[in-house]
């Protein structure tokens, strides 16, 4: 989550305006104001998440994602950011459509299902992939879609969205530059920075 | 200035305190008030910076007495709320209820004696905006010798309060409250208030609202006016939850069905009547008349988000689920507004089936975020004194 924490820093203008849909306890916007000096507001909906971000003296509004994000005028925001939500929204690419007319810019990162630990999971035991990334049973998990890097390029491409920067996040694969070389198997974090 | 002091079993110390101001109050009607007076209660101490104080604005029927026992022994309005350790703790804060102008405990209204005439003010008192509310706390501000509120904080007609003296004094609160408010009345809102006065106004003890000369009062429309307004404050779940379909007399399988009563006529009937021996049927048509006429966009070409910008305060805003009086789309539209401004805000929703009244009823996810965010206002406060 650092890692994540100081690729967003650096993708984003100090002291710009920046919408976090589903911002957890509020710990991203934190980090960002403390050290870029953004504006932020974070969109959540679990009460005792909302608590810990005013708590941290963090702008959070309750809202629930799937009931979409009208409320926001075009070009509102600097940048809109979501990190790993994607995957439990009931029409992500709606969202990403929203986030993008609603943002500048948008950065958004999710759990690649593509990741040999999951791949692995599925095609030796035959069950659905129970991993630190995706830790749910499939009968109680909130994550409704399940994507790798690949599919996500596929659907940008589909809906113009251009892709400005990309990075990987892979655990200790990273430490032997594997998530560079094969993403999709070692990478079980995607950063995605996108534009209209 | 009289003061009495009680302490009492809810652990909250009260100074209730009446102030007299020579000052001349002009209002927005343009009538100019040369002389009146405020009630209120204090809770807690003034730190010696004097930056710890929190304004509280009472709603329709409200009064100033907020917290703890008063000396008949009755429990404040907000009691669940201000007290040491409570949401909004005394412990810390320094916190001021007056009782507003027009309105019938004790600060100057329709009951009080207009002192040019010797007599009550009765329909002569004149009419009233939230400005003049907010322009009468500004008074006791300056009479308190407190330069900024570390907070203002209202539920309904309260919150629209806040939000006026986040837009017309920006420098003077440090923090907005905002609870089950909105910018302004929908027609349905008006619609209700309407009927109230008209059933106010029906009474034939009403003697267009010179009632107070004739040593009577409009009890039974007044009391329909509250059952009117109550219903509005409740939701229909809270009451099927709480009265269902429950008899208090008769039978509804016998063959007299017109002995039966219902608890929540009975309920609604013993609201009604107790309302009615409490209020001043003037104050309830001043004060319905001061909703309605309430826009805070109407300074700025009725535009929120420009009516936002003069602030300088950061808000809080608090929605309830089944609120259909200011619903969270009301909240919702103010928060909105905020944000555009680029105005420090948090929003949140809550979950309860009690309707509008829920803002002065326990609630736990309700109390822990307005107890962290005004803990927060502290830590700002301590931080501020190192």
């Amino acid at each position: 989550m650092i890692d994540t924490n100081r690729i967003i820093g650096d993708w984003i203008e100090p002291q710009s305006r920046i919408l976090d849909l589903g911002c957890g306890d509020g710990s991203l916007l934190q980090d960002l104001t403390v050290r870029h000096n953004i504006h932020g507001y974070g969109l959540e909906i679990d009460p005792a998440s909302i608590n810990q971000c005013i708590a941290n003296g963090i702008n959070v509004i309750q809202h629930d994602l799937n009931t979409g994000l009208a409320n926001f005028a075009d070009s509102s925001f600097d940048t809109v950011l979501m990190t790993q939500t994607l995957q439990v929204l009931r029409y992500p690419h709606l969202v990403l459509d929203e986030m993008l007319r609603i943002g500048q810019q948008c950065i958004v990162t999710f759990p690649n299902f593509g990741h040999w630990r999951t791949r692995g999971f599925l095609a030796v035991k035959g069950r659905m992939p129970v991993t630190k990334q995706l830790a749910y049973q499939w009968y109680d998990t909130p994550n409704i879609h399940f994507f790798t890097y690949k599919d996500f390029e596929a659907l940008c491409a589909e809906r113009g969205i251009s892709i400005v920067n990309r990075t990987f996040i892979g655990g200790r694969a990273s430490d032997l530059g594997l998530d560079k070389i094969w993403p999709n198997l070692f990478a079980h974090t995607a950063v995605y920075h996108l534009a209209k | 200035m009289a003061i009495d002091l009680h302490t009492n079993n809810t652990g909250t110390a009260l100074n209730k305190s009446v102030v007299t101001f020579d000052a001349p109050l002009n209002l927005a009607c343009g009538v100019v008030l040369s002389e009146y007076e405020l009630v209120f209660e204090t809770y807690g101490s003034l730190n010696s910076e004097r930056t710890n104080s929190i304004l509280i604005c009472h709603a329709l029927s409200g009064d100033h007495h907020a917290a703890g026992l008063d000396a008949n022994g009755k429990i404040g309005w907000w009691d669940h709320y201000i007290g040491p350790g409570k949401a909004i703790d005394t412990n810390h804060f320094f916190v001021v209820c007056p009782n507003n102008i027009g309105s019938c405990f004790g600060s100057s209204g329709p009951s009080t004696t207009n002192l040019e005439t010797g007599k009550p003010w009765g329909v002569d008192f004149p009419s009233l905006e939230v400005s003049d509310w907010v322009a009468s706390q500004k008074q006791l501000m300056e009479h308190l010798e407190i330069d900024c509120w570390s907070a203002v904080i209202g539920g309904s007609l309260g919150g629209m309060q806040a939000m006026h003296w986040a837009v017309a004094h920006p420098q003077k609160l440090k923090h907005a409250v905002v609870i089950a408010a909105s910018l302004r009345l929908s027609a349905q809102n008006i619609a209700f208030n309407e009927i109230a006065r008209r059933a106010i106004e029906s009474d034939i003890n009403f003697k267009q609202g010179n009632f107070l000369d004739y040593q009577t009062s409009p009890t039974q429309g007044l009391a329909l006016a509250r059952m009117i307004g109550h219903m509005t404050y409740l939701s229909n779940d809270a009451l099927g939850q709480k009265f269902g379909r429950l008899v208090r007399s008769g039978d509804l399988d016998g063959a007299e069905k017109e002995l039966v009563e219902f608890e929540v006529s009975s309920y609604l009937n013993y609201q009604g009547d107790k309302f009615a021996t409490r209020f001043d049927a003037n104050s309830y048509i001043l004060i319905t008349k001061m909703l309605d006429y309430f826009d805070l966009t109407q300074d700025h070409q009725n535009n929120a988000v420009d009516a936002f910008k003069q602030a300088q305060c950061k808000f809080l805003v608090v929605a309830f689920s089944s609120d259909w009086r200011f619903s969270p789309s009301c909240s919702e539209e103010i928060t909105d507004a905020l944000v555009s401004a680029d105005k420090d805000v948090s929003y949140l929703r809550i979950e309860s089936n009690q309707g509008h009244d829920a803002f002065l009823l326990p609630n736990e996810h309700y109390e822990k975020g307005l107890g962290q965010y005004l803990q927060r206002v502290t830590q700002t406060l301590i931080g501020a004194q190192s």
